[in-house]
């Protein structure tokens, strides 16, 4: 258990040490809200849709979740590169508790990103139907962060270093996010869009968000609640396999 | 204490260790000698339970590592010929979590971390971020946290690797003494042959993963007539420099091992 702990808070150092990429990487979900926010908002209304801001804020804060835990899992990378990772792996702990400890340190991360960026939407304007559901939509948060956390570290075990990095940028991560329903609503698509959308886990941790913060839902809240737990929990445990067969 | 039967690892066609047998006795100080390249470092790795091995056997205390592998790092520690530290955590920090990793009680831990720092003359600098320190002082705190525990193996690198004389005098006291006062078996590996003439009690002499010397300084230097251990080494392993240079089909083979996940 110490192990677990000790790794998580070397994850929460990390992160607290690294000021300049903090507000970087706030940087991001703020551009697509006040840029969509505000550019979308006029034609997003006439449609009938309503609120343009309030629509996205979720989808904003799901990306920073996405993004922060993904690249936490990735962190494995830059481990290995620097080294760090060898002296995790020789160490008399289970691997499963080096590997428990570090998703969870960079869900925590991610967790925080969240919240940060979520605040930063209530600056900007956005309002949940009651401030009470901000745990719920918390809820959310965690299980997306687990979920994407556990994906970087499955991914991470199989790469020798770094060059796969950018590709896994641009045709993983950023497909799962513009496929997620953040920025557009899931309704009316076509139908090939339709099924690819559903497939992605993001979608659900969205519309479960929504469903929470702003009584609106696709799938229905209790179904996307499950979806995160299955697919998370599937995806917890392929990325303790792939963890558990890192060779270096 | 450690055996190691026609141990052999091969990347793609290239066979890195070939057919290696050798046996440490508990209580020894063992160093593995050879050129760049010789195959040492995955020798070492194929203990400490980091690759698999291609065939062959090993045995740390009676324990398969590629098998029993928690249980095999229970017994050894390592000090790592590349980096190993975490660059954003300080020296202090490093050796914390090190020493949680290794189950070292928190009453015996403190006090050690404190010894060890002012025994590497790092006390001083223990508030600092690691990436702020020079190539040296990283390597004595590599070397300071592997003290941190005492465990029944202990595997060392070219721990002297970039050191100046004061801190390879004071490491390899250290090692005497763990050896002397805990009977910790120890193997490491050097370039600096009269490090290993003054602290080793038995050689093994690597080539292009071939085993092609082993015994006590003295025998190896009997057995090859000469006066020094440098000459026996040079004799024993020919004068030509080791050229690793990375050809495109070195490049290639990196690229697939990528894509190919954990298998390669
Ligand atoms: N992961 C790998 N993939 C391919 N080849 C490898 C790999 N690791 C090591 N090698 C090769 O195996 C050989 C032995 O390497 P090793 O690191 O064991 O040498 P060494 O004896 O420790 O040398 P040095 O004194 O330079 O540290 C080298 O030719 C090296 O290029
Ligand atoms: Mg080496």
């Amino acid at each position: 258990m110490s192990a677990i702990y000790i790794l998580w808070l070397r994850e929460l150092k990390r992160y607290s040490r690294s000021r300049a990429q903090i507000v970087a990487s706030l940087g991001q979900p703020m551009l697509y809200l006040l840029v969509l926010g505000f550019g979308l908002g006029p034609v997003f209304q006439r449609a009938g849709n309503g609120n343009y801001l309030q629509f996205v804020a979720p989808g904003v804060i799901g990306m920073s979740v996405l993004f922060s835990s993904i690249f936490s899992g990735l962190g494995l990378l830059w481990d290995r590169q620097f080294g760090f990772l060898k002296e995790t792996l020789v160490a008399p702990v289970p691997r499963i508790q080096i590997m428990i400890g570090r998703t969870l340190g960079g869900s925590t991360v991610a967790i925080i990103q969240g919240l940060l960026v979520m605040a930063v939407c209530v600056i900007a304007g956005f309002r949940p139907i009651h401030f009470y559901t901000v745990p719920l939509a918390m809820g959310f948060m965690v299980l997306i962060a687990l979920l994407f956390a556990a994906l970087g570290v499955a991914i991470g075990s199989g790469l020798q270093d770094m060059q796969g990095f950018q590709l896994i940028m641009n045709f993983l991560v950023m497909p799962i996010y513009f496929l997620s329903g953040a920025l557009f609503p899931l309704v009316g698509l076509p139908r090939l869009l339709a099924i690819i959308t559903s497939l992605d886990p993001l979608s659900y941790g969205i519309d479960g968000m929504r469903s929470v913060l702003l009584g609106k839902t696709v799938f229905g809240g209790f179904t996307d609640l499950i979806v995160l737990i299955v697919v998370g929990s599937i995806l917890l445990v392929f990325g303790a396999y792939r963890f558990s067969k890192i060779e270096i | 204490m450690i055996r190691v039967r026609n141990l052999v690892k091969t990347f793609g066609s290239f066979t890195a260790v070939n057919d290696v047998s050798f046996e440490v006795e508990e209580g020894e100080i063992f160093a593995f000698l050879g050129p760049n390249g010789a195959g040492k470092t995955t020798t070492i790795k194929m203990m400490t339970t980091l690759l698999k091995p291609t065939s062959g056997e090993i045995e740390l205390d009676g324990l398969d590592p590629s098998v029993r592998q928690n249980e095999a790092r229970k017994r050894f520690g390592i000090v790592f010929q590349d980096p190993s530290l975490d660059g954003d955590l300080t020296a202090w920090e490093n050796l914390e979590v090190h020493g949680v990793l290794y189950h070292v009680p928190h009453k015996v831990r403190r006090p050690r971390m404190e010894e060890l720092l002012k025994l590497f003359e790092l006390w001083e600098r223990r508030n600092d971020q690691v990436k702020k320190f020079s190539g040296g002082m990283k390597r004595r705190l590599e070397i300071a946290r592997g003290f941190l525990h005492t465990p029944r193996i202990l595997f060392l690198d070219e721990p002297t690797l970039g050191l100046d004389p004061q801190s390879r005098n004071q490491l390899w006291n250290h090692v005497r003494k763990v050896n002397e006062a805990e009977k910790v078996t120890v193997f490491l590996t050097t370039h600096y042959m009269d490090e290993a003439d003054r602290v080793a009690h038995r050689i093994g002499v690597i080539d292009h993963g071939k085993l092609v010397a082993q015994g006590t300084p003295k025998a190896i230097k009997e057995q090859t007539g000469t006066e020094s251990l440098e000459e026996a080494f040079l004799k024993l392993t020919g004068s030509t420099i080791r050229d690793e240079s990375a050809d495109s089909a070195d490049a290639m083979r990196q690229f697939a091992r990528m894509w190919s996940g954990g298998k390669r």
